[in-house]
């Protein structure tokens, strides 16, 4: 389960967490209070890490499992931050049918990890998406805000090695 | 106030009901029972698995009677073909993602998926899928998860969340990947987890087991080196006759001793025995902290469900628990030492089994602060369950046998340890003996009735020379909850607080035999349970724990004075406040 436990140390500040908690008592007590709250926490933080489902478990009375629940039930909600390198691969219907899946696993296997997750230095994360609009290049990749395209599984660990 | 009254037909009987009475239960009133798989009675009303579903006139699509309620005029048809057809296609669905190793698999012959497939006739696999590996998670002591065959009905995230409060479980992720699993799915050994075991009474499938322990006590009565002594809990002679068919509230006491003689253990001793001693210690711990200004409420120990809650969860409270020791750790030290000490055994070479109502009973055997010169005072702790299976594999055919009795020296109890298994039974017993010692023998009252009943808390006050003692009873860790926040808001005040983890005490414990929902939603197990304990006590010559002469033999040649510094050291034990959340 890639958007699970998160691999990268949890870095939220004093004040972050303050809002959260003001958040939190706004809605404490009122039903359905879960999700407002982790969109909240996901806008104040980034992503929800467990430290901070912790605070807001503990923060309107309900037990964790519940709270993670929640958020691993939405795809809005993410468990990891975004890495310095931010890479997408496009699983679009072009992209898809011109290998896409094999690209993202070789990215997978260059880095390490899986889809949805990040490196343990926070260099990059993985995500897939949904058609980039360069379906004439298919299949496409993007590393922050760089394309792509016409790409080969072999291409992949040279690309990434210009970023480390 | 009076119940409105609702009539309707079902099937084209006529049926009254009160208002607000769900379809599924106007139809079991009026003899008809519809099938269901999620529904769990007061617990897991939520509609979500389709199998109860009927045709009700006028609505536009099959309804869940579960969570459906009765209306004036309504005509329900539980028996249509539309209905049934529904009902095998969801099952089959079901099924297509179960991994179905009925053969070998634990719950098998008590598996509520399995009766229902028979019922609604699947008699082939439409839908088979591909072979699903097993997903078994065993990090607890207690607990054996297994998601390949869950039907993620539910059942045991409501009952961890709403009986117990607890709430480590949980449906995570969405669709295909759905399963149950702690937060961030973590081991169960990493979270909070009370090692209750209502989850897997509250299961229907094989999905959730205890940690099957049985080997371990088969290799110790193999060995010739191993003096194996085994002793029984309160509540397991009331509820073993359940794994043999027996009717719910069939006390067993002496088909259970012979059981166990032809076992082949050394010696079959009682843990009743070993809750008169708590009740001694316990009852002495009570006075004296009321004489010299203890911590009060006092709160007893004897659940380790409860006790690992409370470390977790109230680590504020850890000076008002007891420091006994739980009647089945008693038992152990006793057998280690007095026992050990009589027959000139090393207590190395004693290898002690308990029987227990309970899964956390298999986590508290396994804590270090039991730890005495290098031992552990018990060895293996079984449920009923288990036990159950011992009996079965050893071809004993249960119903065949004669009563035995239980072995001298540890065995003999009284009505008070008895009634140790039903919620209450504690508190009445550390009564019996309290009231006594206080007015010097002149008031002896025997039956504390405010404390009996299954309500979730109870609570009731005694006067006593000098002072008036209120007491409070209550039993699932959610009662738990509401008792100790309203002493710690000051708007509860007690002096002296029985709390048991499950819902009812250890006669509803989570290593009792399994029971279908089917039997659950209709039938008050608990209540039957302890009613067949007050029975026993009732028939009692002894009935109160200080009269116990084995008890009182063991004090004079060896204990010394109850809560004595030698009673202590074996009899007691102390509390560590633990965490709820790791985030390392």
């Amino acid at each position: 389960m890639p958007n699970c436990k998160t691999v990268v140390p949890y870095n939220g500040t004093p004040e972050q967490e303050l809002r959260l908690r003001e958040i939190i008592a706004e809605h404490k007590g009122q039903p359905g209070a879960t999700m407002p709250v982790l969109q909240a926490a996901q806008e104040i933080f980034g992503y929800l890490p467990e430290e901070v489902q912790i605070i807001v478990a503990e923060g309107l009375e309900i037990p964790l499992s519940e709270v993670y629940g929640v958020a691993s039930f939405y795809a809005q909600f993410s468990m990891n931050p975004k890495g310095q390198h931010r890479i997408s691969v496009c699983l679009g219907t072009a992209c898809y049918v011109k290998g896409a899946a094999d690209i993202l696993s070789a990215v997978e296997q260059k880095l390490g990890i899986k889809t949805g997750s990040i490196t343990k230095d926070g260099k990059f994360s993985l995500d897939a998406c949904r058609c980039v609009g360069a379906c004439g290049l298919a299949p496409v990749m993007m590393v922050g805000s760089d394309v792509y395209g016409r790409l080969t599984p072999d291409q992949v660990g040279p690309i990434l090695d210009k970023y480390e | 106030m009076e119940q409105k009254m609702v009539n309707l037909t079902i099937n084209g009987l006529p049926v009254s009901v009160s208002a607000g009475t769900t379809v599924l239960e106007a139809a079991r009133s009026a003899g008809i029972k519809i099938p269901s798989l999620c529904f769990l009675k007061d617990a897991n009303e939520i509609g979500a698995c389709r199998i109860c579903v009927v045709e009700v006139k006028g609505a536009k699509s099959l309804v869940a009677s579960c969570v459906y309620p009765v209306s004036e005029g309504m005509e329900v048809f539980t028996n249509t073909e539309k209905v049934r057809k529904s009902r095998q296609l969801t099952l089959e669905l079901i099924l297509s993602n179960h991994r179905m190793d009925c053969l070998t698999c634990a719950r098998s012959g008590k598996c509520e998926l399995q009766q229902l497939a028979a019922e609604l006739g699947i008699d082939a696999v439409r839908f088979a899928a591909d072979s699903l590996p097993p997903q078994i998670e065993d990090s607890a002591a207690h607990l054996v998860r297994d998601n390949s065959k869950c039907v993620l009905c539910r059942r045991c995230t409501a009952v961890c969340r709403k009986a117990q409060e607890v709430g480590v479980i949980g449906c995570n992720d969405r669709g295909f990947d759905t399963h149950i699993g702690c937060a961030f799915d973590r081991d169960l050994a990493e979270v909070d987890c009370v090692s209750c075991g209502q989850c897997i009474v509250a299961c229907p499938t094989g999905a959730l087991q205890e940690k099957d322990d049985t080997d371990k006590v088969w290799a110790a009565l193999a060995d010739p080196a191993k003096h194996v002594v085994v002793g029984p809990a309160p509540s397991v002679r009331v509820t073993l006759g359940e794994c043999f068919g027996m009717p719910v509230g069939t006390n067993v006491e002496g088909k259970m001793v012979t059981a166990l003689k032809r076992l082949g253990f050394d010696k079959v001793f009682d843990v009743d025995n070993a809750a008169d001693f708590t009740i001694m210690e316990e009852g002495t711990e009570f006075l004296s902290r009321l004489q010299n200004g203890g911590a009060l409420p006092m709160i007893t120990s004897c659940s380790p469900g409860w006790i690992r809650y409370c470390e977790q969860h109230h680590p504020d409270m850890l000076d008002n628990l007891s420091t006994c020791k739980s009647p089945q750790q008693m038992f152990g030290s006793l057998v280690k030492t007095y026992y050990a000490e009589k027959m000139g055994i090393d207590p190395k070479d004693i290898f002690v089994v308990s029987i227990m109502p309970c899964t956390a009973k298999k986590y508290e055997v396994a804590r270090e602060e039991m730890r005495q010169h290098g031992w552990l005072p018990v060895d293996v702790s079984l449920t009923t369950r288990e036990l159950g299976r011992m009996i079965t594999r050893a071809g004993l055919l249960f119903d065949h046998l004669p009563d035995g009795e239980f072995d001298e020296m540890l065995g003999l109890s009284t009505g008070a340890s008895v009634i140790f298994g039903a919620t209450g039974g504690v508190m009445e017993a550390a009564l019996r003996t309290v009231v006594e010692v206080v007015t010097n023998g002149e008031m002896k009252p025997l039956e504390f009735t405010e404390v009996r009943g299954t309500e979730g808390i109870k609570e009731a006050s005694y006067e006593l020379p000098g002072r008036t003692v209120r007491v409070c009873v209550c039993s699932g860790l959610s009662n738990a909850k509401k008792v100790l926040d309203g002493v710690k808001a000051g708007e509860l005040h007690y002096d002296f607080i029985e709390i048991m983890a499950c819902p009812g005490g250890c006669v509803n414990g989570g290593g009792q035999p399994i029971q279908h929902a089917d039997v659950r939603n209709w039938v008050d197990l608990k209540a039957l349970r302890a009613k067949a304990l007050y029975t026993q006590d009732e028939g009692m010559t002894l009935r109160k724990s200080h009269e116990n002469p084995i008890l009182q033999q063991v004090y004079r040649e060896y204990l010394g004075e109850p809560g004595g510094h030698k009673a202590h050291e074996i009899l007691h034990t102390h509390y560590i406040p633990q965490q709820r959340y790791r985030t390392e």
